[in-house]
This record gives C-alpha cells, sequence and structure tokens, in this order.
C-alpha cells in the first residue's frame, strides 16, 4: 500500500457457473459452446404463459458450495424475482434467493505468499440464474444469444474482511480451490465459469467509516484484478489526499495501461424491486438432505491434504503442492492407485511433470501424460530396470503419449545389472583408485560416492546403482 | 338446432353419439351462428374457422366414444391462453402478432379429448378490468342486453356461452374474472382452487392468484369440464399433487344438512337491493332444500380490495416486464436506441388499464415502499386466510352475491378506476385465499338482467361447491331462462 | 387530499417499467394512482404486527425438476418468432452503456 495512513476495505461477489446438466429454471442443456440459441427453449426466452421449474440438482450443487465454505445452510428458502429489463435477461427478472441464500456465516482461511494467514468470512452465497450473451455488432445492433440464459449460477459475497489486493488475490485462490474440489464447476476465468467482482473503498486510519465504494467490474484474470485493486487504492488514496471525494462508480481495468477506467456512474441506488417469487413452491432443506449432499461430496480439499500427509507420508509442502488443483491430485491419486510409489509419484508430479507443464504452457489435462503410464515409469525405474536418466528420455516419450515399457523395449533402453558386465569395470576402477580404499578403510565413505561416480560415468550412467554398490562394496571389503 | 341456448354438453354428446349430425356440420353450424351473432356481440378475438374445422373433420374420422364426453364439442378459448399455431393476443396490441410455438396444458388436455376450438375469446387486456371494455379489440357486449358490458375479464368467454355460440368455454380468474362475467350473463362461471388446474400457458397477470376455470350453460357441463382440465402437471410446480376425484359423481345427493355461512359482510352496504333480495331468496331456498343457513362474518373483506390491488399489480408489473419488443410480439423499432425501442413498444403496446396497474405495482415494489405496500397487503392476505379458516371449521360452504350490482352500462364505469375495482369486492377475497368460488344464476333483476349467486367452497372441495350449485339449479331452473338478445 | 405519490416517484416508477407519458399524461396518473393509494392506505386499519406474509397459497413443498436435460429443440420457432434476428442471434438496437450487466 502505497499511503500507510489509508485502510483498504475489498469486497468480492463471486458467480460460479454450476455443471449441472440442465438449467436452473428449465431442462434445456447447460452446454458451452454450441450454436447460438440451440440450447434454449420457450421458458428461457420468458414467453407468455411459461412457468419455471426449479431444478434439484442446481439446489444440490448450491449446498455443497455451502458445506465446502464452512457455511450454514438455510433450511427454509424461497427464491426471489430481482427485476430489471435488459436484453439478456429475458423474463425481465432473475431468479435469486436475495432474503434466504442456501449458505450463510461461512469462512476460510487464506494464505499470503509470506506465509500468513488469515480468515475471511463469507457473508452468503446465493443460488441463482446467469444471464445470456450480448454481442455488440459494430452496425448499430447487439445480438443476443440465450445459450447461457438460465445456466445455474452461485453468488460468493464476502465479508468485507480484505484489506489489500494481495489478499483478495489469495481470497479468490482458495475459493476457486475449495469449489473446484466439490467438482461443481470448472472455475475457469477465461471461460466464463468463473467471475469475479470487486468494490474497493479506502479510509483515514482511525475513522470507523466506511469510504465510498467504487465497483470494478468485467475483471478476467486474478491477477488483473490484483493489479486494478492495487491501482485503484493508489488512485483513490490520491484522490483524497488532493482533497477530492471519490464518486460512486464502476470501473473496469485496462491491460494496456494497466490501470482502471470508469464505465459509468451511479446515480443513486438500483431499485431492483425484489419480492418473492410467486411461481416456484418454498424450499424446505431437511437434515437428512444436508447429509445425503454431504455424502455425495467429493474428498475435501483438506482431508486430501492430511491423507497425503499422514498415509503417504509426504511433507505438507508437497501435499499443498500436489492439492492446488483437482486435476493434479486426481491425477496423483490415480498414478499411486496404478501401484507406482506414492513417494516418487509425489516427486515425479511435483519435479518433472511440473517442470515440463511450466516450460510449455500447457495444463495437466491438456498434455498426453496418462496417470498409468506415469505409474508403470516409475515402477521401471523401482525395480531397477531403467536408470533415473534414463528416465529423462523416457518421460520425453511420455510427454508424446507412448506407453513406457513400449518405448523403452524397442529402444533398447534397459538399465545394467549384470553383474558378470559390472564386476570387471569395477574392479578395474578400484584398482586404479588406491587412494580410495586406503580412505574406505579408513572408515571414510565419503570414498564410496567418488568410487560409484567414477563408475557411473564409465558406464554412461546406465548401471543399476543398487547393483554397483553392492559390488563394488563386497569389492572393497576384500581388499 | 343453430345456437346452444336449449343444449348442454350431455344433450349434444348425445346426439353425437347418434350421429344425429357430425361433428363437422355441428362446428359449421357454430361457426356460422358465432360469426353472425358476433357482430353484434364481439364475443371472439379470432374465430378459427379453419382450424376448427380440421379437427371436427379429425373427430368425424376417428369416431366418438361413449364415454368421450367432450369429444367434438365446440368451445371459446379466453385468449390470455396460448394456443400452439393460433393468434394469441391477451386482448393486447403489444401481442397483436404473437402466434405460441406451444400449447398450455388445459388446451393439450382438451385437445386430447378431441375438443373443438372454435376460436379465442375477448378480455379485458390482459385480464385487467371487470367489464371487456379494456381490450385492444373493442368491447364485447352483455348476452342479455347489447348496452350493458358483459362483466370481465373473461367477458368473452361468458358471452360466447350465455349466447349460445359455444357450449362452454375456458377463463381466467385473477380476482373475480370468471365469477362476475358469468353473474352479468347468468351462466355457471368456477375458479378452482388455486393449484387444481395448471397454469402452464396461461399469460400470466398475478401469478399468486390467478387460477383458469370453466363457464358453462349448466353446473354438470361446468364439473363436465372441469374433470377434464383439473390435475397435477409436471410444468407448473405450484399445481397440486392431489387426486381428482369425478365431479359428477355426487352432484345430485342435494344439500341436505350442509352447512352453509353468509357472511352479513356480503350483504352489506354497497350491495344492490334487487342483489340483497335475489340473494335472500336463495338462502330461502338452501333453507327449503334441507340446508342449515347460518349467518357469519368476515370480518377483513373489505380490505381484500386493497391488498389485492397491491399484490396483484405487483406480480403483474414484475410479469408483463418481458413484452420488451426483443422476443415476440409488437416491437417499435422507429426509434434507434435500445432505451428507444423500450419505451416506444411498452408505451404504445399497452392500454391505459395496464399502464396504470404496472405504474401501481411498479411503485408499490420500489425502494422504500416495498413494507408499507407490498409486504403489508401480504400479511393482510393472511388475516383474510384465517378468516376464511375460521369459517370452515363450522361451514361446509359459504354463500353470497357474486358482484354488488347486476351488469351495468357500457361506458359507465371508466371514469374512475376505483370504481371499477369496487365491483370485485366479493370475489377477491376468494381469489387471496385461493379457495375455489364458482357463480350461477339466482335471478333477475328488473331490468331482467341476471344476478349470480356465488358459492365458495373449502379449499380443494369443489365437489361440495358443484353439489350446492346443482341442488339450487334443479330447483330453480334458471338456466332454461335464455337471453332475448338484442334490445 | 394529498397525494400520496409524488410526481417525481411517478416519473422514477415509469422510467423503470419502461413508460413514457406527456406531463398531461403523467398528471392524471398521479391523481388516479394517489386516489387508488388512498384506498389502499385502509390497509393500515389492520393490525399487522407479527403476522406472517403470505405470498403463495401453494401447499407445495420441494417440488423440484431432476437434474436431466432435454432439449425441446425449439429454437428455429424461437428465432422465426423474434421481431427481428441474424445467424440465429436476435437482433436489438445498440446496447450503449458499455456491457453485460450479469448482476
Amino acid at each position: 500500500m502505497a499511503y500507510a495512513n489509508f485502510i483498504t476495505t475489498i469486497g468480492l461477489e463471486v458467480h460460479v457457473e454450476m455443471k449441472t446438466n440442465s438449467k436452473l429454471l428449465s431442462p434445456s442443456p447447460v452446454n458451452f459452446g454450441d450454436a447460438a440459441n440451440n440450447n434454449t427453449n420457450v421458458i428461457d426466452w420468458g414467453y407468455p404463459g411459461v412457468l419455471p421449474q426449479a431444478n434439484k440438482g442446481a439446489l444440490e450443487y448450491g449446498m455443497m458450495a455451502a458445506l465446502a465454505l464452512n457455511m450454514e445452510i438455510t433450511r427454509d428458502i424461497r427464491w426471489d424475482r430481482k427485476n430489471y429489463i435488459y436484453p439478456d435477461n429475458p423474463k425481465s427478472y432473475q431468479t435469486t434467493q436475495q432474503a434466504t441464500p442456501i449458505g450463510q456465516n461461512g469462512k476460510v482461511e487464506i494464505t499470503l505468499e509470506d506465509g500468513t494467514t488469515k480468515t475471511i468470512r463469507i457473508k452468503e452465497i446465493h443460488v441463482e440464474e446467469d444471464a445470456g450473451k450480448n454481442t455488440h455488432g459494430g452496425d448499430g445492433y447487439s445480438y443476443v444469444d440465450l445459450n447461457r440464459q438460465g445456466t445455474p449460477l452461485i453468488e460468493i459475497v464476502s465479508e468485507p474482511d480484505i484489506t489489500s489486493p494481495d489478499e483478495a488475490y489469495a481470497y479468490l485462490e482458495k475459493l476457486r480451490q475449495l469449489i473446484q474440489f466439490t467438482g461443481i464447476s470448472d472455475v475457469k476465468m477465461q471461460e466464463g465459469s468463473l467471475r469475479a467482482d470487486a468494490n474497493i473503498s479506502i479510509r483515514p486510519a482511525g475513522s470507523d467509516q466506511f469510504g465510498t465504494k467504487v465497483e470494478l467490474k468485467n475483471i478476467n484474470s486474478f491477477s488483473y484484478l490484483r493489479t486494478a485493486l492495487a491501482f485503484e487504492e493508489d488512485r483513490q488514496a490520491r484522490e483524497l489526499i488532493a482533497g477530492n471525494t471519490i464518486q460512486q462508480e464502476t470501473r473496469r481495468y485496462d491491460e494496456a495501461t494497466k490501470s482502471t477506467i470508469l464505465m459509468r456512474v451511479k446515480e443513486g441506488a438500483d431499485d431492483y424491486r425484489y419480492f418473492p417469487e410467486p411461481d416456484l413452491p418454498v424450499v424446505h432443506i431437511s437434515e437428512e438432505w444436508i447429509n445425503e449432499v454431504k455424502n455425495k461430496l467429493p474428498e475435501s480439499v483438506s482431508d486430501r491434504l492430511n491423507r497425503y500427509i499422514n498415509d503417504f507420508d509426504l511433507s505438507p509442502t508437497d501435499a499443498g503442492v500436489l492439492t492446488q488443483t483437482l486435476i493434479m491430485s486426481d491425477f496423483y491419486d490415480k498414478t499411486v492407485g496404478f501401484g507406482a510409489d506414492p513417494k516418487r509419484s509425489a516427486n515425479y508430479l511435483i519435479g518433472d511433470v511440473n517442470a515440463f507443464l511450466n516450460e510449455n504452457g500447457l495444463e495437466l489435462q491438456d498434455t498426453k501424460i496418462t496417470p498409468e503410464h506415469l505409474s508403470t515409469l516409475i515402477k521401471l525405474i523401482d525395480d531397477g530396470t531403467i536408470s533415473t536418466k534414463q528416465a529423462k528420455q523416457v518421460f520425453t516419450a511420455l510427454t508424446q503419449g507412448q506407453e513406457p515399457k513400449d518405448y523403452v523395449e524397442k529402444n533398447g533402453l534397459v538399465q545394467e545389472s549384470r553383474v558378470e558386465i559390472l564386476q570387471p569395470i569395477i574392479a578395474e576402477i578400484v584398482d586404479n583408485n588406491e587412494q580410495s580404499v586406503i580412505d574406505f578403510k579408513a572408515g571414510k565413505d565419503r570414498a564410496v560416492g567418488f568410487l560409484i561416480g567414477q563408475i557411473m560415468k564409465q558406464t554412461h550412467g546406465n548401471a543399476n546403482p543398487n547393483v554397483v554398490n553392492q559390488i563394488l562394496i563386497d569389492e572393497l571389503n576384500e581388499r | 338446432m343453430s345456437d346452444f341456448v336449449n343444449e348442454t354438453i350431455e344433450s349434444v354428446h348425445k346426439a353425437l353419439v347418434q350421429k344425429e349430425f357430425s361433428v363437422t356440420e355441428l362446428t359449421q353450424r357454430a361457426l356460422d351462428f358465432t360469426e353472425k351473432r358476433d357482430q353484434d356481440l364481439n364475443a371472439f378475438i379470432t374465430l378459427d374457422k379453419d382450424g376448427a374445422i380440421k379437427q371436427a373433420e379429425e373427430i368425424d374420422n376417428k369416431g366418438i366414444d361413449d364415454d368421450n364426453i367432450l369429444a367434438g364439442i365446440p368451445m371459446g378459448m379466453k385468449d390470455n391462453i396460448v394456443t400452439k399455431g393460433l393468434l394469441t393476443t391477451s386482448a393486447s396490441k403489444i401481442l397483436s402478432n404473437f402466434t405460441p410455438i406451444y400449447d398450455a396444458t388445459v388446451v393439450e388436455k382438451l385437445k386430447a379429448q378431441g375438443v373443438v376450438i372454435l376460436g379465442k375469446t375477448n378480455l379485458d387486456e390482459f385480464a385487467m378490468g371487470g367489464s371487456t371494455e379494456t381490450s385492444y379489440y373493442g368491447v364485447t357486449k352483455n348476452a342479455w342486453d347489447n348496452t350493458k358490458v358483459p362483466g370481465g375479464s373473461s367477458g368473452g368467454s361468458a358471452a360466447s356461452v350465455a349466447s349460445g355460440e359455444v357450449l362452454y368455454s375456458l377463463g381466467s380468474d385473477t380476482g373475480g374474472s370468471i365469477r362476475q362475467p358469468a353473474a352479468y350473463n347468468g351462466i355457471v362461471g368456477l375458479k378452482p382452487t388455486y393449484g387444481r388446474v395448471s397454469r402452464w400457458g396461461l399469460i400470466a397477470f398475478g401469478s399468486s392468484l390467478d387460477q383458469i376455470g370453466p363457464l358453462t350453460r349448466t353446473v354438470k357441463d361446468n364439473a363436465l369440464v372441469l374433470n377434464a382440465i383439473a390435475g397435477v402437471d409436471n410444468k407448473d410446480t405450484t399445481s397440486a399433487n392431489l387426486e381428482v376425484p369425478d365431479y359428477t359423481k355426487n352432484i345430485e345427493n342435494g344439500v341436505a344438512n350442509l352447512r352453509i355461512a353468509v357472511p352479513k359482510e356480503f350483504l352489506a352496504e354497497g350491495i344492490d337491493p334487487e342483489v340483497k333480495n335475489t340473494i335472500n331468496l336463495a338462502i330461502e331456498q338452501f333453507k327449503s332444500l334441507g340446508a342449515i343457513v347460518e349467518e357469519v362474518s368476515i370480518p377483513h373483506t373489505k380490505y381484500g380490495i386493497a391488498a389485492y390491488y397491491i399484490l396483484g399489480s405487483s406480480e403483474a408489473s414484475s410479469n408483463l416486464q418481458r413484452f420488451d419488443g426483443v422476443r415476440y410480439g409488437f416491437s417499435d423499432r422507429t426509434g434507434k436506441t435500445l432505451e428507444e425501442m423500450y419505451q416506444n413498444t411498452r408505451t404504445e403496446g399497452f392500454g391505459e388499464e395496464v399502464k396504470r396497474r404496472i405504474m401501481l405495482g411498479t411503485f408499490a415494489l420500489s425502494a422504500g415502499f416495498y413494507d408499507a405496500y407490498f409486504k403489508k397487503a401480504a400479511q393482510v392476505r393472511t388475516i383474510l386466510i384465517n378468516d376464511f379458516n375460521k369459517i370452515f371449521e363450522n361451514f361446509d360452504i359459504i354463500i353470497g352475491p357474486t358482484a354488488p350490482t347486476p351488469a351495468f352500462a357500457l361506458g359507465s364505469e371508466n371514469a374512475d378506476p376505483k370504481t371499477m375495482y369496487m365491483n370485485d369486492v366479493l370475489t377477491i377475497p376468494v381469489n387471496l385465499a385461493g379457495l375455489p368460488g364458482l357463480s350461477i344464476n339466482a335471478g333477475f333483476s328488473s331490468e331482467h338482467l341476471p344476478i349470480g349467486l356465488q358459492i365458495i367452497g373449502k379449499a380443494f372441495d369443489e365437489a361440495t361447491v358443484y353439489k350446492a350449485a346443482f341442488a339450487f339449479e334443479r330447483a330453480t331452473q334458471l338456466f332454461k331462462q335464455i337471453p332475448g338478445g338484442q334490445k | 387530499m394529498s397525494e400520496v405519490l409524488s410526481k417525481d416517484e411517478a416519473k422514477h416508477v415509469a422510467s423503470l417499467a419502461k413508460l413514457n407519458f406527456t406531463e398531461e399524461q403523467l398528471d392524471k396518473m398521479v391523481s388516479q394512482l394517489s386516489n387508488i393509494l388512498d384506498l389502499v392506505d385502509t390497509l393500515n386499519e389492520v393490525d399487522t404486527n407479527g403476522v406472517e406474509a403470505t405470498y403463495s397459497v401453494s401447499n407445495n413443498v420441494n417440488v423440484l425438476r431432476e437434474d436431466m436435460a432435454d432439449n425441446w429443440q425449439q429454437k428455429d420457432q424461437l428465432i422465426n418468432n423474434a421481431p427481428e434476428s441474424k445467424d440465429g442471434l436476435i437482433k436489438v438496437p445498440a446496447i450503449l452503456d458499455g456491457g453485460d450487466i450479469n448482476e
């Protein structure tokens, strides 16, 4: 923060699109990327005479999100109408849960880059419907596609606990992780399945009155949002120091200038005329229903983390890296499931696999690497078939989708384990290094390492280290 | 037989089964008569000549089973109930070019029975009114006196039945829109219990109040139609998952020992003396049939109107926001901007009464007024429901007038909307409580205008309402009186 | 009779409802609505302290649809009914306020 005498308050409203089969209020399919208006029917178009049919699956996904965010589930829910007229909003009201959000009073713990942790409270989450999509033609017209209209969303509203852009960033990362592990959404910002709007205000230190909120909208990455918030923090402080007032407005982020730009000034409060939706019956969520949903919930982030630490003996750091994304964690579990050693699997994923992903700017799911292949590779190393050096070569083949065993056979990449071949080489090296023999006898273990290095060099790294070690010790003891 | 004034569904069904005439012949005659009669009456917005004949021919080809009572019977569909491929306007300019691409559930159900939809009947625009004078398609006349209103909003549905154009029609009732026109036209009209009939395909006015129901010449006809349209529907999740009885089954059982409540507020100040007399005679009639009649009180009756106009208009203001010129219906594209399109479309597309209710409802929901108006009205609704519940602890039905007066003169109440609203004082409480209510002719005024008796039942107890109405009808035989037509 | 609804409020309401009125029409509307609101104000005679509001008389609870997709294949008919369309999209005059509200 540029100006230490101001306190920043940030609120985040996060919308997450849920991966249900059908829409919130109609049976139209939820599917990204189809031809315009293909996945729409008379309900989605708000035709005269239609009525909504609320999706049980969307409610259960909402409950899953609430449980993942440590929230209380609201037992008696009614739906509300939020009225506003806009081309992508066919009924001219959005069906939401204004008065009775499905989840309330949640909290998540965020970890900042310096390792400090902080609890951020979540006010509520609503299940509601997404709007359609307007595109601007540049020909004096706009065009409306209602495929997205009615896709179930959850809106996650934070309490004003976030006091810096870094905290906002960490909070968003945490939300994304927690939601992702429930499996209810892909939570991908670039595809729009996660959208974050922020509001930010600053006030002089010591003041107990919040400053005027500025809203930031249509920002499409977490890091842009962080940069935009930092810019706003600075801009607002300079405005106040200059004696100006902050006006209530909505701004967007401009990537080119790394600054925020005014979209519109708010005139008075919005008037959405919320009222209870008379076309949908009330929902009662029983203890039994909550338990049923709990049973459907996949293993949470913290359960996986603990399992990796306790059952697989991984370090908390490694376990943390593996649970950053659901895909990585699932990949890891499957690799171990195919019989690979858990520790070596973790090392491989955190090391070689991650390096490969970073080098090529790829996501795990976009590669040809499979858990089965990786597991086979690790087993080939562990049973001494190939050396770690050879493994590097096999791994490259793996990234091209080749089966490791096939590759090893085709390329004759078998590690040298035969005693009759290794014995003479080792004997010769011991002969040539008398000083090492003396050192070994004097109890200096270093000598062994040196000799193994020499042997590996001689065998171009293809010798089986376990076999080499055994022969060498025997050889030394015999001298 | 050129019209249906002396017929019932049962009598025509019998003639069809016995092949006295074909469905096509019957339909053609009905179309011919309606075309002629409607030149003055204007009960229909759209007469679907080709469609009706096509339906009739199909039924003739298939033949009519003895127990398929509605097959081949010509009927009128209120024009706020959507019909696939057939213009559906809700009597508004904003839907004056709207052809639905799906059928309402009631239409689907009736089509499955092989009915012939003769056309779409006139109504107050979006069912907002009590006289059918706010229709974009002109006023409908009262079937008994063409200088009088037919009532509303289902004025076209009521007049078409009373005049003998069709044997029955469907209407919708948000605050009395089936019962009041039924009363003004001397026929039987039922608003079923909220949730009894699916609302899928009914163009919404007040979603928590709307119900579709039948208008017929006789009580039994009415029960026959309700049999066909009632029942749970997964497209309307507010519809009740309760078994639908055969409403004709015990209809003739009489009213001996039936406990009838007469709220004193229903016969208080503001009720026309001729109406009062007629209802008092009806009460005597019920007593003579063996019913036990007692006076009770529904103390919050008079607050019904205020609560209704807030709740109904609020829901309507939201329901009618979808008419924006974007996706269907009338759209004014003369302006350049989106905002101009919205404003021009809605300003030109809606009539005055609809705009008034949109304004009222939008105001009642707007920031700062919600608690004082919308929430307050919803609380008063609870109190009124409690009034009814208390009475139904000790009584089987409630009776009283349907409307404070007989049909009034065309144009006479247009000056002050509030006067018009007061006509609904006796029907509105029934919608607020979601109860079944039926209107049946109980006699005539000195001007020979019909006067309706309203029978209100417990929720989902339409059977008892019909039983009482049938006993009254059997005793009075008033359905045999037919409109003299033009004055 | 004081006017329960001010002309400014009526203007605000009209803009929410996207309706245009001439000054004369607005004056008439204000007077009619005020007249109706006088009647509505009789509700204040009823003591509603602690009374639950009734928003629906349906007794249905948890009437929900199972999450199964069913495409009704109505796209062509829907587009056909739209006042203006292009390439399967609904065409409207340009949206000028820069965007996606997406609340």
